[in-house]
């Protein structure tokens, strides 16, 4: 769609700019200003220049977080992508079900992030618990608080099941909007079902699943409250990841110039694979 | 393989479940059966937890907090995002794209990195401890999804539309608000249903911007999960009534929900 030049509309994104440049570039600033300083409290503040950052860049505790943060975004978006489209191809596409289907699997996204992970800490608990009991009496060892890859299956489930609905619903809506004319031309055309995912559902879904995949990684790379409440980071630093790491540096710790610098390594990592990602969406949109 | 299809989405509704309906019980379950058995029903039925929650102002005015500042951030998300996503659907401008996707960016910022910042600044305005800055604060990454939802459903109306309302002698302003916004009343609905998503799940703002007059319900559960020792009854019925306003919030645009996700980009 071609649309009119017109700089007046920068007026209209007026109030817009005014409330995000308030929220967003002032914080910023002020860690971009303790990433570069040193100081030893009583608001004495000395430059340090990059220090932070190469004492960051090289500390094994940084690496570990990130490949951690890394293993789970991975994960979870490999079990969930997948899943979200199967399982939004299998509900029904009309009738009564599809608000109760819809109204059910929208409740997750909605409970406070909190109160997901003290759910999933009663939920998982290995005595009282009914995953943690049922996985107990099965005959598995399960103790999520003492094993490190318990914890790991309990936090990957927790977010299967707290975000996969979000997928679902996108999917789902890539999907009524193809038009009934699409799906009879392939039943004259005889095509089999996997022909019909592959050139009629799956490209038609292809937009919708970009900015699940985008919201997904977002989402899952800034995750805090969900696994501090699950397992706090443990059993030992075994699920710290970034968040959880760094809230301990600057809240716990109150170490600024270290934590302000780990915040700016984090959002610019976050930044460059959105980034890729937006423009890769774009030039296909122009296509 | 057809007719168990269904399957699919009745296990999955049924493994959504099972972590709320543990939830629920526990609500109704007294801390020493918590504590003491593994029962799948509440054995010595109880509504003490509720109770304790609906007679203790600090219990319930965490809900009232709540939702006074979820409203109040959805309301200034709307507001300002509104004509921002027609600028973006209809014209284009100096530095349109770089704008817009600079605007995403602040919805990928972790909220960790903020935290402090955040703290400092609204302090500094006074606005430390009040509703409308846990608001304005989830408007960082409300507000860019918001303008985002919006204009795909604006791009989605044909300018004809605008253009017929002028030649029939509308003003800009009585257009927008008697045609246009009527024309994309459910991305108005869907974007409201984020931006309250998001904002009423938040935590870690709202727990560093409140002290004691806009303290979250949330933060009111975890304050309490640490001083009262091992309370999980109350702690689960207070989470189980967290769950209620999303529960209506879903209810009311259930319709609107797949068919605005259809309609707009989101």
């Amino acid at each position: 769609m071609n649309k009119p030049v017109n700089q007046k509309a920068w007026f209209f994104v007026l109030p817009v700019l005014v409330l995000v440049a308030f929220n967003a570039i002032i914080p910023l600033m002020t860690v971009v200003n303790y990433s570069l300083q040193e100081t030893f409290g009583s608001n004495v503040f000395l430059w340090s220049g990059l220090m932070w950052f190469e004492e960051l860049l090289r500390s094994s505790r940084f690496q570990d977080s990130l490949g951690r943060q890394l293993f789970f975004t991975f994960t979870i978006l490999v079990i969930e992508i997948p899943l979200g489209v199967i399982i939004a191809l299998a509900m029904p596409k009309k009738g009564p079900w599809v608000s109760v289907c819809l109204v059910l699997m929208a409740l997750p996204l909605l409970i406070p992030w909190n109160v997901v992970g003290a759910m999933w800490n009663i939920f998982a608990l290995p005595e009282i618990g009914l995953l943690g009991k049922t996985l107990n009496s099965l005959g598995f060892d399960y103790n999520y608080t003492r094993q490190t890859g318990n914890a790991w299956f309990t936090l990957i489930a927790m977010d299967v099941w707290h975000w996969t609905s979000l997928v679902v619903l996108l999917s789902y809506a890539g999907l009524v909007s193809i038009p009934d004319a699409y799906y009879q031309a392939a039943r004259i055309d005889g095509a089999k079902s996997w022909a019909i995912f592959r050139y009629i559902q799956l490209p038609k879904m292809k937009r919708v699943l970009t900015i699940a995949i985008l919201l997904r990684f977002m989402d899952s790379f800034n995750i805090y409250t969900e696994p501090l409440v699950l397992t706090g980071g443990g059993p030992g630093n075994s699920t710290t990841l970034l968040s959880i790491d760094l809230a301990k540096k600057a809240l716990g710790e109150f170490d600024l110039g270290p934590a302000a610098a780990m915040s700016l390594i984090y959002f610019l990592i976050i930044l460059l694979v959105s980034w890729v990602f937006y423009t890769l969406m774009m030039r296909n949109e122009e296509q | 393989m057809k007719r168990l299809g269904w399957l699919i989405p009745a296990l999955y509704i049924f493994f959504l479940m099972l972590p709320i309906y543990w939830l629920i019980t526990m609500s109704f379950k007294t801390t020493n059966e918590i504590l003491g058995s593994f029962t799948l029903f509440p054995q010595s039925f109880t509504l003490d937890n509720y109770i304790t929650i609906f007679t203790d102002p600090t219990w319930y005015w965490g809900y009232f907090n709540s939702i006074i500042y979820v409203s109040l951030n959805t309301v200034i998300s709307l507001a300002v995002a509104l004509p921002a996503a027609y600028a973006f659907s209809r014209y284009r401008f100096l530095g349109d794209k770089h704008l817009f996707f600079w605007l995403l960016t602040n919805r990928m910022a972790p909220a960790a990195v903020f935290a402090l910042p955040f703290f400092q600044l609204y302090s500094s305005v006074g606005l430390f401890d009040t509703h409308i800055a846990v608001a304005l604060a989830h408007t960082l990454f409300n507000v860019p999804l918001a303008v985002w939802i919006l204009e795909g459903f604006m791009s989605g109306v044909p300018r004809q539309l605008d253009e017929t309302a002028y030649v029939d002698g509308y003003s800009f302003p009585r257009f927008f608000v008697k045609i246009f916004i009527p024309t994309i009343a459910a991305g108005i609905g869907v974007t409201a249903f984020f931006c309250f998503m998001f904002s009423w799940v938040e935590l870690l703002l709202a727990k560093t911007l409140t002290a004691v007059y806009a303290k979250p319900i949330a933060a009111i559960m975890t304050r309490t999960a640490s001083t009262s020792g091992y309370e999980l009854g109350l702690l689960a019925a207070a989470g189980t009534l967290t769950i209620i306003p999303g529960a209506i919030v879903i209810y009311f645009v259930r319709n609107n929900l797949a068919k605005g996700f259809a309609l707009g980009r989101v």
